[in-house]
């Protein structure tokens, strides 16, 4: 019997692996995306372990592109390439732990509002929208005159805080529509309790909108953190693409053209990226949601 | 009775409730100014007094009171009195006056900052919208064929990329590179060295400022509009009175651009006003780039300063213009869409 189960679950894994490659094959940007966003994955996490510190060094300021230096150097001497890699981990980590923050309050939030209704559902809503319509760099660039944002989990933190109403309202309305299904009233007679059906029943259904949904927090929190940086409002938290851009900007290094490979290097970054995780979202919604696939 | 039940559905109506929703919205971000302003340790005016006293070798009285009237608020009145005293001011137009700039009033930095915001944001999201409608029909009318998937990667992708990097990626590669736009003369709304009015020197002047803001916005935002007007129009075209017309046997452009273009662009005109709001607040970053002296920009300076009179008070404007957009946007569906007023 239980030789059976897993000869059987090593069969479905086997199909589904197979049914996966498939979807690559078929969904070619999709599988570009994947391709970006794991190469940014080895460079933040491998990367700062192969690569050495930039360090400062007056002899090779703006030296060209080489091997040694595949970006060139910067007006201090320093390694570009290098930079570029030191500033990966704190630029993906603020993203993912937005993603994550921004869903999991997204997902208490909105599965209450659509499960119990009443006073809370009201007070819920009412709270998202107002965070909807506060423009938040404006109110990052006022908050940043009285508080010292210094590390990333605050960041991450704050930045969730305000990204979490869009997400919550979705999810809520289609706790609202599953609410009136069959297998939901099945559920409810079978006597699993609230938690059970939400955990176990509504959220499965939900979890290719969740998916993408964490895809997207993670690129608009790359944009808010980058820009921060940009605007030299976050402090300088080690190496960040953001802080490469400021500095360039602040020095008038970025009218300068022999400046030109430090000053493309973070924008092609970042461009790389946020087009790496858009693709990497459609292909979620292909492997996750069979109804798209059918069309 | 009778005028019970016409009260009752005053209250109950959609637009009653939006509007109370907006006035509380705009009520709540001005007590958090307000109290951000006064009970963070450290806060702004503390730390005012402080520097006054530090670098202009006033006594604590002096600088406390020199820092009170720029900050127009009485710190030896009770915190509720206070707070109705600011909510007045606000109401007044009165948002104290900038610390830097001694003596101007905030609101008149707002009237002098915010046109140029509204001019170059408000002309991209005219052109994108017109652009993006004409892009996503065209693009539903081809749906499935490469066209129209290599456009839908495209748009995409344009929308996922920051509008600031796309500022910088112009400066780095058009003015440092190729050195063919002198992006550094382009700085301000306008060149210093020409009289404002209405010559024609100076409007080509405003609009050649204008132009790479207005070009990354438009980039970055045209995506969006042609996906949802792309999504729209298919949905139209399984319409019965689309089928009919084909019947009837109108000519296809006509079908297209009256039938089917009209009805498709409906829904998109809630988004459009909801956009109206971002047309106060969503370009910092952008005019940051390019030095283009609007509202985030004048902001930006303003955070850098620490002038927070100034912060605060365009940070609620900006707020109070979003919030009233909005509210824009839900009156103008329940007009296009009766069913929401029914509820």
């Amino acid at each position: 019997m239980n030789y059976l189960n897993k000869a059987h679950f090593r069969g479905r894994i086997t199909r589904s692996a197979k049914e996966f490659l498939q979807i690559l094959r078929r969904n070619k940007s999709g599988t570009v995306g994947l391709a970006i966003l794991l190469l940014f994955i080895v460079l933040g996490t491998v990367g700062p372990m192969v690569v050495p510190k930039p360090v400062s060094d007056p002899s090779k300021i703006y030296l060209p592109l080489s091997w040694e230096h595949p970006f060139g150097t910067d007006f201090e001497g320093k390694d570009v390439f290098a930079q570029i890699v030191h500033g990966t981990p704190i630029v993906l980590q603020i993203a993912f732990l937005t993603g994550l923050l921004t869903i999991l309050i997204a997902i208490v939030l909105g599965s209450i509002s659509g499960f119990k209704g009443g006073l809370l559902d009201t007070v819920i809503m009412f709270a998202a929208d107002i965070i909807l319509t506060i423009p938040f760099i404006p109110l990052f660039m006022v908050l940043a005159t009285i508080i010292k944002f210094s590390d990333a989990r605050a960041i991450a933190l704050l930045l969730a805080a305000f990204s979490w109403p869009s997400i919550a309202r979705a999810i809520r309305s289609q706790i609202l529509a599953l609410r009136e299904t069959t297998f939901i009233e099945a559920a409810k007679i079978i006597g699993y309790s609230t938690i059970e059906i939400i955990f176990r029943e509504m959220l499965p259904n939900i979890a290719p909108f969740i998916a993408v949904s964490f895809i997207f927090a993670s690129i608009n929190a790359i944009y808010a953190q980058v820009g921060l940086a940009f605007l030299g409002i976050v402090p300088y938290i080690g190496e960040n693409w953001g802080i490469m851009i400021n500095r360039a900007y602040t020095y008038g290094a970025i009218f300068y053209s022999k400046s030109f490979w430090y000053n493309m290097a973070p924008i092609l970054m970042i461009i790389l990226l946020q087009t790496g995780l858009i693709l990497f979202s459609r292909l979620l919604e292909d492997v996750l949601n069979p109804r798209v696939r059918e069309e | 009775m009778d005028s019970m039940g016409t009260a009752y559905r005053i209250v109950r109506s959609y637009i009653f409730r939006r509007c109370v929703r907006a006035f509380a919205t705009i009520f709540i971000v001005m007590t958090l100014t307000f109290f951000i302003l006064r009970l963070m340790p450290g806060n702004p005016i503390d730390l005012y007094i402080i520097n006054l006293m530090r670098s202009g070798g006033l006594s604590y009285e002096e600088a406390r009171n020199r820092a009170l009237a720029l900050f127009r608020i009485n710190l030896t009145m009770p915190l509720h009195i206070q707070y109705f005293e600011y909510l007045s001011n606000v109401f007044r137009g009165d948002l104290g006056n900038s610390i830097i700039s001694v003596g101007t009033p905030v609101i008149k930095i707002i009237a002098e900052f915010l046109p140029w915001t509204v001019f170059s944001v408000g002309l991209a999201l005219i052109i994108s919208f017109v652009l993006g409608i004409f892009i996503g029909t065209l693009m539903a009318y081809r749906r499935g064929s490469k066209i129209d998937s290599i456009l839908i990667t495209l748009l995409s992708a344009f929308s996922a990329i920051p509008n600031y990097i796309i500022g910088l990626l112009f400066i780095v590669v058009l003015g440092a590179q190729l050195k063919l736009v002198p992006f550094t003369m382009l700085r301000g709304a306008y060149s210093p060295y020409i009289k404002p009015g209405f010559t024609p020197e100076f409007i080509a002047d405003v609009f050649l400022h204008a132009a790479f803001p207005i070009l990354v916005y438009v980039i970055t935002t045209i995506g969006s509009w042609a996906l949802t007007m792309r999504g729209s129009v298919i949905s139209v075209l399984g319409e019965d009175y689309v089928l009919v017309a084909k019947v009837r046997g109108l000519p296809e452009r006509r079908i297209m651009w009256t039938y089917v273009g009209r009805n498709a662009v409906l829904p998109l005109f809630t988004n459009l006003a909801i956009s109206i709001g971002f047309i106060f607040g969503g370009s910092t970053l952008v005019e940051f780039v390019f030095v283009y002296r609007g509202i985030g920009y004048r902001l930006w300076e303003a955070v850098g300063a620490r002038d927070y009179p100034v912060a605060q008070g365009i940070f609620l404007i900006i707020t109070i213009a979003v919030v009233l957009s909005n509210l824009l946007a839900d009156m103008l569906y329940a007009v296009l869409d009766p069913r929401v007023r029914i509820e």
